[in-house]
């Protein structure tokens, strides 16, 4: 007898996939199976037609010509890609990237892999919003500077960075702009070539797709961009990105892409409808507070602090019946805290006592309804337990107490 | 990660959980951990100054579940016994009684040292320390 609810508020993570996408994929795993590299039969031809129709299927959904999609297992290495790609390619002209730090790992840990190798970051510090300071941006570009890469929309607390202003700065210094735009695509209009981005990275799997294919939009023209391919093969992708490419995942990646562009609006008006009010109702707890910008912020995303409360001890209070993040981490070694909050400016503590609530297109308004209820029990479960909580209701300056290390 | 079920009976129906007055002079208080490393674990006892037995433990905890479960079967340890047996008791017998995955131990030392540093507060108050 299990009548537990599975309720799925962990979009940020990955999507289910849509049932058309689905649909649309079984035929090339099957009896449509040939190489879309295989240019002499048949078999080739109908493969490299439904790749060659996903890829006007995405680039229509960022503005960009087909020829402009690189294809590639996914947002990771279309970051890696991208990155190390420019980096190389451009080595005559400069050595230095500037990049943010609240970035996704991807390009976190590209960089510091580029840095072993000489080139020099920048990593550029937020705002308390989590939005980029644009006159430090600017500030920071120099004359060997190749490459900015800053992300779209963060994947922890979902503020969207201000991408146009972004592009005209980097336009005016004539620097390449890269975008890891993985939580973007698909969730609200990314338009590349008219924000003045030349590199971007995005997945399916964050768009309702499947996993294990993404890609990298690479501009051709004004200015054309080239890569260095990170990969030795056969030389697919207009060389960018060797391997047979993943015939299936490209075809659900397109009709993901497809069913993105045309329900984006609608989709986008309703979960932000059902965010807010999930939202809004968590905040008249006590002592609770929005991490990251609430005016320039994906539709779908809340991150939250409850003070006085442990996140992954909340999350055990329901996480069999509803799946969220938290941003502690109380399972590392390290003990550390998110280091996206924490570049807010958060103190760890409230870093620790945050939840990732991130909606998607199969949530419904009665997921929010037991999300809501739930998570009430669970803080107040929590702060019955919590001595922060007994100190900070007997006015104990929670600051002023020397705490033991451990 | 999958809990054993004492840990999620403990998480869920946690014993002991409260208050005592840190004044009395029976009463000594263990405050550890820090809010910024995501553990504090407050735990007390009341001994009996005659028999020297313990006869109330109380606790509260800000922490993850393994935290949480840790402190509560420590209260629950601690009833009844002396402050010689009580300061006996070793992390890892939480471990094994909770089934603490390896990343969990150190919820498991943070309770220990509640539970030294309560006794440390009782004998400190009482004159009794070695």
């Amino acid at each position: 007898m299990s009548n537990k609810r599975h309720i799925y508020l962990d979009n940020n993570s990955t999507t289910p996939m849509d049932p058309r996408v689905l649909e649309a994929m079984l035929p090339y795993f099957t009896e449509k199976f040939g190489n879309s590299a295989s240019r002499n039969h048949p078999f080739g031809w109908v493969a490299e037609e439904a790749v060659d129709y996903a890829r006007e299927q995405i680039a229509k959904l960022i503005g960009a010509d087909s020829r402009e999609i690189i294809f590639t297992s996914g947002a990771t290495e279309a970051d890696n890609l991208g990155i190390k790609g420019v980096v190389d390619m451009y080595k005559r002209k400069g050595n230095h990237v500037i990049t943010l730090e609240t970035e996704h790992k991807a390009v976190l840990d590209t960089c510091r892999a580029l840095e072993k190798e000489g080139t020099e970051v920048t990593y550029l510090k937020v705002q308390r919003n989590g939005l980029v300071d644009l006159a430090a941006l600017e500030a920071a570009i120099k004359p060997t500077t190749v490459l900015v890469s800053i992300m779209f929309a963060n994947n922890e607390i979902g503020v969207i960075q201000p991408m146009k202003e972004i592009g005209e700065i980097c336009a005016k210094h004539k620097v390449l702009l890269m975008s890891d735009a993985t939580q973007a695509v698909g969730k609200i209009p990314v338009n590349a070539r008219e924000l003045g981005i030349h590199l971007m990275a995005f997945t399916g799997h964050k768009m309702y797709g499947p996993k294990g294919v993404g890609a990298l939009y690479v501009s051709r023209k004004s200015p054309r961009v080239k890569v260095t391919a990170q990969m030795d093969g056969g030389g697919h992708e207009r060389g960018m990105r060797s391997g047979t490419l993943n015939v299936p995942g490209i075809v659900g990646f397109g009709a993901a892409a497809e069913i993105a562009r045309l329900e984006m609006k609608e989709e986008a008006e309703r979960l932000s409808k059902m965010r807010d009010r999930l939202e809004t109702t968590l905040l008249q707890l006590e002592e609770t507070e929005v991490n990251g910008s609430i005016e320039s912020r994906m539709p779908h995303v809340t991150n939250i602090s409850f003070k006085f409360v442990e996140g992954e001890g909340l999350m055990m209070k329901f996480n069999q019946e509803i799946a969220v993040s938290s941003g502690s981490a109380c399972t590392s070694a390290s003990l550390e805290p998110s280091y996206v909050l924490k570049a807010l400016g958060l103190e760890d503590e409230l870093a620790h006592s945050s939840l990732r609530l991130s909606l998607g297109r199969f949530t419904k308004e009665e997921d929010i309804d037991y999300a809501i209820e739930k998570i009430t029990e669970g803080v107040n479960h929590m702060r019955h337990l919590s001595p922060l909580w007994e100190m900070h209701k007997d006015g104990i300056d929670l600051a002023s107490v020397e705490w033991s290390d451990h | 990660m999958a809990y054993s079920d004492k840990l999620l009976d403990h998480y869920n129906n946690p014993r002991n959980v409260g208050t005592l007055d840190k004044s009395k002079k029976t009463v000594g208080t263990g405050l550890v951990g820090a809010p910024e490393c995501g553990d504090v674990m407050r735990l007390q006892i009341e001994v009996d100054d005659e028999t020297g037995i313990i006869q109330e433990a109380k606790f509260k905890t800000f922490g993850c579940g393994s935290a949480i479960a840790s402190s509560s079967l420590a209260t629950e340890w601690l009833k009844g016994k002396s402050l010689e047996e009580a300061s006996k008791i070793d992390n890892m017998d939480i471990v094994e009684e909770l089934e603490l995955p390896p990343v969990k131990i150190h919820c498991s030392v943070l309770a220990e040292d509640a539970i030294k540093s309560a006794i440390k507060d009782y004998q400190e108050k009482n004159g009794l320390e070695k």
